[in-house]
């Protein structure tokens, strides 16, 4: 479904991404993880259009997005630092969004309503706490029932209650064969939500394969285990002292 | 793209700096026109002051407002909408507040005192100024992800295009004075979209006399309607190119 074909990102000297070699396909939930800086985001941006490759192709559904937009449509995406209009209430946030998407007219509220987004509708964006934004951008991610689902980092800053809500859905959605690319930190909530890992370090692909074959390589139960041992193993992660 | 123009639109309202602009310009406006009884006196005096301000509230408001709809820009790239839709959008509805505000801080007192053939010139070049100076407030934002040296870009612009390019024209006058230069100046002076408003506008109030040969020469190109169209044309340049070139630089940036 969306297809890395020698991608490489410059940001002057630094490499972000070196020739990465992906395929993601549909039904299947990817769990990103890697370092800092590793090029996690920008990979995800890359996929938005955020961020333009300095070579190599994106393709979405065997189309290639360079300078094509209308393949959003297909995607709905959480990012790691929500940024909204501060001055906009979150109800005419949520009328923006659903206006800009013409001829839509079917929305999944599910997250709104569990979230309890409805009862703050009148707050402005920048009264808003660290986690209500979180919210907010899990609720906009699956408003459209798009088929691929991209979050960055969805459970930082999410107090235990909700990101239980948020899981069971990405559950719930998997099910009906979404595909899911999630970038995170938190291992045990990949455990649960993902079959695939890709391990990002130093813009290249490290690791591309199920978690169950990571496990049974590295004879781990946890895949924060398994991550660690395969990652010292291999020694892909900077040193201290570095 | 109507839809996304409409909420810019309203968040620039929402600033309520449009307003305030639109007042300044009521209130300097009808103060001239209270002070002298000569039209064309007050007129003058509006030019000067609209030749000063305009550019620089334009092109100051401008990446002000694009720096703080940074997130707004970023929300809609992921979207499915086009980053030239986007562009355009925040152009449209910009340089549209602006001659809005424009229109009514001037246009109501030069409607109220008695409108002329020079006070339409001067709300024609004011309107011009606007978008050009928008334009190129556009180009210096794209330029550089940072506000402050965005707005240090922009008032270099403005100080450019209103003392230092005025200086450095002089300066070519005097140096090479022995020589005709009424086509170089016309030449030059379409180089900064001021100084061709300020001209245009100089010739409707009939002193270009009291620039002896030189205004004649001018009265005689930009009175024609060949010179009329250059000045319109030139103008559309300064406001077309610095928004392409915006654009293009605009639609291959990461953000």
């Amino acid at each position: 479904m969306i297809d890395l074909r020698q991608v490489s990102k410059k940001f002057g000297r630094l490499l972000a991404l070196d020739q990465v070699n992906l395929k993601f396909e549909a039904g299947k939930s990817y769990a990103m993880i890697g370092p800092n800086g590793s090029g996690k985001t920008t990979l995800i941006k890359s996929i938005l259009g955020m961020v333009i490759p300095s070579t190599g192709e994106i393709l979405v559904d065997n189309e290639n997005i360079r300078n094509h937009w209308s393949y959003r449509n297909k995607i709905g995406y959480m990012p790691q630092i929500g940024r909204y209009p501060e001055n906009m209430r979150i109800g005419q946030l949520f009328d923006m969004m659903k206006n800009i998407r013409v001829g839509k007219n079917d929305f999944d509220e599910e997250l709104v309503h569990q979230f309890s987004l409805s009862k703050i509708f009148d707050k402005r964006m920048h009264a808003l706490s660290g986690g209500t934004r979180q919210k907010v951008s899990a609720a906009l991610a699956f408003l459209f029932h798009a088929p691929i689902l991209i979050l960055d980092e969805p459970t930082a800053g999410l107090d235990p209650v909700s990101v239980e809500i948020l899981k069971e859905k990405i559950q719930r959605e998997k099910s009906q064969g979404k595909l899911f690319v999630i970038s995170s930190h938190i291992l045990s909530d990949l455990d649960e939500l993902s079959g695939d890992i890709v391990y990002l370090f130093e813009g290249k692909v490290q690791y591309n394969n199920t978690i169950a074959a990571l496990k049974e390589e590295t004879q781990e139960e946890r895949l924060g285990k398994a991550m660690a041992v395969y990652i010292s193993q291999n020694s892909l992660q900077h040193s201290p002292q570095e | 793209m109507s839809r996304i123009i409409k909420y810019i639109f309203y968040d620039i309202l929402r600033t309520r700096f449009i307003l305030l602009y639109t007042g300044l310009l009521l209130i300097s406006a009808f103060a001239m026109f209270q002070l002298d009884t000569d039209t064309g006196k007050v007129i003058m005096s509006l030019m000067n002051i609209v030749l000063m301000v305009v550019p620089l509230v334009s092109i100051v408001f401008t990446t002000i407002h694009f720096y703080n709809s940074y997130e707004f820009i970023e929300l809609m790239l992921a979207q499915p909408v086009n980053r030239k839709v986007i562009f355009l959008s925040e152009y449209i509805s910009t340089a549209l507040s602006l001659c809005i505000a424009y229109v009514i801080g001037v246009g109501i007192p030069i409607l109220v005192y008695g409108a002329s053939d020079a006070s339409m010139t001067l709300i024609y070049a004011g309107l011009m100024l606007t978008m050009v100076f928008v334009s190129l407030a556009f180009l210096a934002s794209v330029l550089t992800r940072d506000k402050a040296r965005a707005i240090g870009v922009t008032l270099l612009f403005w100080f450019y295009f209103s003392l230092i390019y005025d200086g450095l024209l002089l300066w070519v006058i005097y140096t090479f004075s022995d020589y005709p230069l009424e086509k170089v100046t016309i030449a030059l002076v379409a180089l900064n979209p001021i100084d061709l408003a300020r001209i245009m506008m100089l010739l409707k109030l009939d002193i270009s006399a009291l620039m002896g040969y030189t205004g004649a020469f001018y009265q005689n190109f930009f009175g024609s309607f060949v010179g009329t169209a250059f000045s319109a044309g030139v103008l559309l340049l300064w406001i077309v190119i610095p928004l392409f070139a915006g654009m293009r630089i605009f639609s291959k940036k990461d953000l």
